[in-house]
């Protein structure tokens, strides 16, 4: 019966109008995001159309976007090459203690990359740990860590969970009598994954691939540490050394960079045509292999969590004779993360609700375009923004310049989509005639909203702040662009002491940002009900 | 498109052709038959609660409601009944306020909702229970039972959630959240929360589709006779033609966002003013007839003039079709073919009865019912028996449209 009345329920939510406080609100809400790349396009321009070809066609900028080109392919081809098997082994195979692998090979998501990166140089470089301990087997020398593979390697080991989770996703809620018909079709287990099972998880790999994308063209801590010249670690150069115009058009550069991987990514996703259906909860048994095939999935876990957890217990206990006394670590860092990561949430929920309302509800040209305006932080990395809003806010927003209120707003654009995404989810799930039962029994528009939409929303409202903070209590660049001088915040003394080359004295911090970072993914997964049976 | 419980004409194209040849139908029987059958509302009577006056609404390109009308008495429970599509749940909006009307107007009390000023939903004095039933999942069934309940002492909203959860049989279900209620409790909560704030109109959006088949008889009786007890004024929408024809006091067929025909449940049933109204209410076949003196000569034999209801005289010596119900007509199997009219060409098994489909010589196709224990065989030659003990109606011939095939197969 459902179906029959769609033509007319699918406008049944919609009243004609777009009701006005709120698209007054959302449309604030895009233009604040909108500003810094306006000004950067605006400064961009001023550079003039002649310096700007000959700083764009110097060997020098297409050393940096070749470089950038193949740090994103290799790294994304390698996470869909690890993430894919992994969520198939985990969910689709007999594969022994799946639980408590889903979880393990989750869990690198929370180690903020520069933090695994840091780890590994200090342990696999020239003189560090690992060929401290081998050299009385006479290895002179390690294979170089530095450079390519090693930033491949290292953003693999933090990005591949993106595919792994959208994959594992999908592949839970695939429609597995499908598998069976393929099977009753005379197709054995490997044509039926390439026939069936590929297209039916394409669209969830893509968009986890985009993700894992998205963080390396943007991460700049990685490939700074890892000494690998991409564009976020040139531009930071750049600014440090007040070769402005060249860190703008490289920002503009990495910026179009973004939206062509944006625009390649749907162009794969191709349309989502999946359908409910049965399951069958039959797993495929692995036989020999069962017990050999979690040899692979450990050895990932292991790298990415083990490894660096390791070394920094190691750097804990071994700190002392070392210490630099203006690098000892203070509680206040570990606050001052908290607070403006919490401040951001805030702000982020607050500024989401109007834009994702308005697209859930209502739809349409209007709330459309605000929603994709929302996404601008997507596109835009961190150092990009940073260096955008200190040109922006040193000239024309001097009040509110080298204060925390410029780096929240930077937060808030950067990580807006993530409340925006949760938040019209949980709008969408809302059934449209509930704030309209409220208003039949007497409720004003507002009334309904706060009484009936507000109390269900919440659990995404909460998820949302969530996936806000932690991803704020991890971001690198911005924070050091635009924090007030004197604000150190736990992400910034990792990075002074990584700095100044005093390992030891990152540990503190970076073992309490795994301990914050790691609580909000619990409550993440508490909101997303990620079951992990 | 759910075909269950009767084989009529159903989809949008079909219906799109058809209906400029059923109004036209609906004005000629009308004009040949004694006044209107029980049509439209009786000036005189009580004021209306609701009146709908040309009301209009389309959505992008599609136009959803085309000019509708009617109105409905204090403490009567009218329902709209039409296909999907047919714009009926687009009206119920639009009487809730759930929608803006592009033209005409909707009046309660006689007081004017839309126009100049559009009264808001919450300002109107209209309870709805919605087809999902829309309960607040947040809330329990006391508390959503009291949400409308503004404004009042808490004694007198806890006292007045007693009563309705007393009146539809919940009172020990209070503290239950929807989640843990099933289908006919929640139905029975949505209905209750309606009727909390005292609504002047109570409109119910295909109130049972959500329910399963058993429930759906089951909470027909229960909610007319809760509406009833509750005295309040009610319009119901519904595709299903048998809740419509069991709920009711009165029925409106709609179809392409009109009104095809309005009236009590057996008139509109008995005197469909035109082939899709016919066709849509139960299994309908269709004899052609001559009308010769005082009787119409049909393939089925001969029926007394009488029997055909309003047949004016200026239809002697044309052509017309009965419209004939499966139990009016039987069917004998014979030895000779030349003693027969037709033969079965389908059998479908109802349950109690069987349904069977036989094809004149002459082409035509007829519907009969038999018991189930009666067996006509399925080969062979038979004659068919028309022995309605009721008025039969009829439609001119040359309104017939060229495609049988659409009618009551």
């Amino acid at each position: 019966m459902a179906g029959e009345h769609q033509p007319i329920d699918d406008d049944a939510g919609h009243e004609d109008r777009l009701p006005l406080g709120p698209s007054i609100a959302a449309a604030a809400v895009s233009a604040a995001v909108l500003l810094p790349v306006l000004w950067l396009i605006k400064t961009g321009f001023g550079v003039g159309f002649e310096s700007a070809v000959a700083l764009l066609t110097r060997p020098r900028t297409l050393e940096v976007f070749v470089n950038s080109a193949l740090l994103v392919a290799l790294t994304t081809a390698a996470c869909v090459a690890i993430g894919v098997p992994l969520a198939y082994l985990t969910v689709r195979t007999d594969l022994p203690f799946r639980r408590f692998w889903t979880i393990a090979v989750s869990l690198p998501l929370v180690i903020p990359s520069y933090v695994g990166a840091f780890a590994f140089v200090s342990a696999f470089g020239p003189q560090g740990g690992f060929q401290r301990l081998l050299a009385p087997l006479g290895i002179e020398r390690l294979p170089e860590i530095y450079g390519l593979e090693g930033t491949v390697l290292i953003l693999t080991l933090y990005t591949y969970p993106y595919v792994y989770i959208t994959a594992r996703a999908s592949l839970k809620s695939m429609d597995t009598t499908l598998i069976d018909a393929a099977r009753t079709l005379e197709h054995d287990r490997w044509e039926t994954f390439r026939r069936v099972t590929v297209p039916q998880i394409r669209p969830a790999v893509a968009a986890g691939a985009l993700l894992s994308a998205l963080y390396v063209l943007a991460d700049f801590g990685t490939p700074s540490i890892m000494r690998y010249d991409v564009f976020t670690r040139v531009i930071f150069v750049e600014f440090g050394t007040f070769g402005r115009d060249t860190a703008v058009l490289l920002s503009l550069q990495l910026i179009a960079v973004t939206v062509f991987i944006l625009w390649l990514e749907s162009r794969i996703r191709g349309e989502e045509r999946t359908t409910a259906g049965g399951r069958s909860r039959a797993l495929v048994p692995l036989g020999r292999w069962r017990y050999p095939a979690v040899l692979p999935v450990a050895a990932v876990a292991g790298l990415a969590l083990v490894v660096p957890v390791a070394i920094l217990v190691s750097w804990l206990l071994a700190t002392g004779t070392t210490a630099n006394q203006s690098l000892v670590f203070e509680w206040s860092y570990a606050i001052n993360s908290v607070t403006v990561s919490a401040a951001a949430a805030a702000v982020a929920v607050v500024a989401g609700i109007p834009v994702a309302y308005l697209s859930a509800r209502h739809g349409g040209r209007l709330p459309d375009a605000f929603e994709r305006i929302s996404y601008v932080g997507y596109a835009v990395p961190g150092v990009v923004l940073g260096l955008a809003l200190v040109f922006f806010g040193s000239a024309y927003a001097a009040p509110i310049y080298q204060t925390l209120y410029l780096l929240v707003f930077a937060y808030v654009i950067r990580f807006l989509p993530q409340s925006v995404g949760s938040l019209r989810a949980s709008f969408l799930s809302v059934d449209p005639a509930l704030p309209e039962a409220a208003r039949t029994l007497g409720q004003t528009p507002v009334g309904a909203f706060r009484r009936v939409t507000l109390p269900l929303v919440a659990p995404g409202l909460f998820g949302g702040a969530a996936l806000v903070f932690l991803t704020t209590m991890k971001e690198l660049p911005a924070t050091l662009l635009l924090r007030p001088s004197g604000f150190t915040t736990l992400v910034t003394h990792i990075w002074t002491a990584y700095e100044s080359g005093y390992f030891g004295q990152a540990a503190i911090p970076a073992l309490v940002l795994l301990f914050v970072s790691g609580l909000s993914m619990l409550v993440i997964l508490r909101q997303e009900g990620y079951d992990v049976k | 498109m759910s075909n269950k419980g009767q084989s009529t004409v159903d989809t949008d194209a079909e219906r799109r052709t058809e209906s400029p040849v059923g109004s036209e139908t609906a004005e000629t029987a009308a004009d040949g038959s004694d006044a209107t059958v029980g049509g439209g509302s009786r000036p005189g009577s009580d004021a209306p609660v609701l009146e709908l006056d040309g009301l209009r609404k389309s959505y992008a390109t599609e136009t959803v409601v085309e000019g509708l009308s009617l109105s409905v008495r204090e403490g009567e429970i009218l329902t709209l009944l039409g296909p999907s599509g047919c714009g009926k749940t687009t009206t119920l909006r639009l009487i809730a306020g759930l929608e803006r009307p592009d033209g005409g107007s909707v009046r309660l009390n006689g007081e004017s909702m839309s126009g100049s000023s559009f009264v808001a939903p919450e300002d109107r004095g209209v309870g709805v229970v919605f087809q999902e039933f829309a309960l607040f999942p947040h809330l329990t069934a006391r508390e959503n039972v009291a949400f409308g309940l503004k404004n009042r002492p808490d004694d007198e909203v806890s006292d007045r959630v007693d009563e309705l959860l007393e009146l539809v049989d919940l009172a020990g279900q209070g503290d239950s959240y929807p989640d843990q209620l099933s289908g006919g409790q929640q139905q029975r909560v949505a209905l209750a929360r309606s009727l909390a704030p005292e609504p002047d109109i109570l409109l119910l959006d295909e109130p049972f589709s959500n329910l399963d088949v058993d429930l759906r008889v089951e909470m027909r009786e229960e909610v007319r006779d809760i509406i009833k007890r509750a005295g309040v004024t009610a319009v119901s929408v519904t595709h299903d033609q048998e809740e419509a024809l069991s709920i009711s006091d009165r029925v409106a067929v709609m179809t392409d966002g009109r009104i095809e025909q309005i009236g009590e449940p057996e008139t509109v049933f008995q005197h469909p003013e035109s082939r899709f109204v016919a066709a849509f209410l139960g299994y309908a076949s269709f004899v052609p007839g001559y009308v010769s003196g005082d009787i119409v000569e049909t393939d089925l034999g001969t029926v007394p003039r009488e029997q055909i209801h309003g047949l004016a005289r200026e239809y002697d010596h044309t052509r017309i079709d009965l419209l004939v119900r499966p139990d009016d007509v039987s069917a004998q199997p014979v030895a000779d073919a030349a003693e027969g009219c037709g033969r079965v060409v389908g059998r479908r098994y109802l349950g109690p009865t069987f349904l069977y489909e036989i094809e004149l010589d002459t082409g035509e196709s007829i519907q009969c019912m038999h018991n189930h224990d009666e067996n006509v065989p399925t080969s062979g030659p038979v004659d068919l028996d028309l022995d309605a003990d009721h008025e039969l109606a009829w439609f001119p011939r040359e309104q017939r449209p060229e495609d049988d095939a659409r009618y009551g197969t």
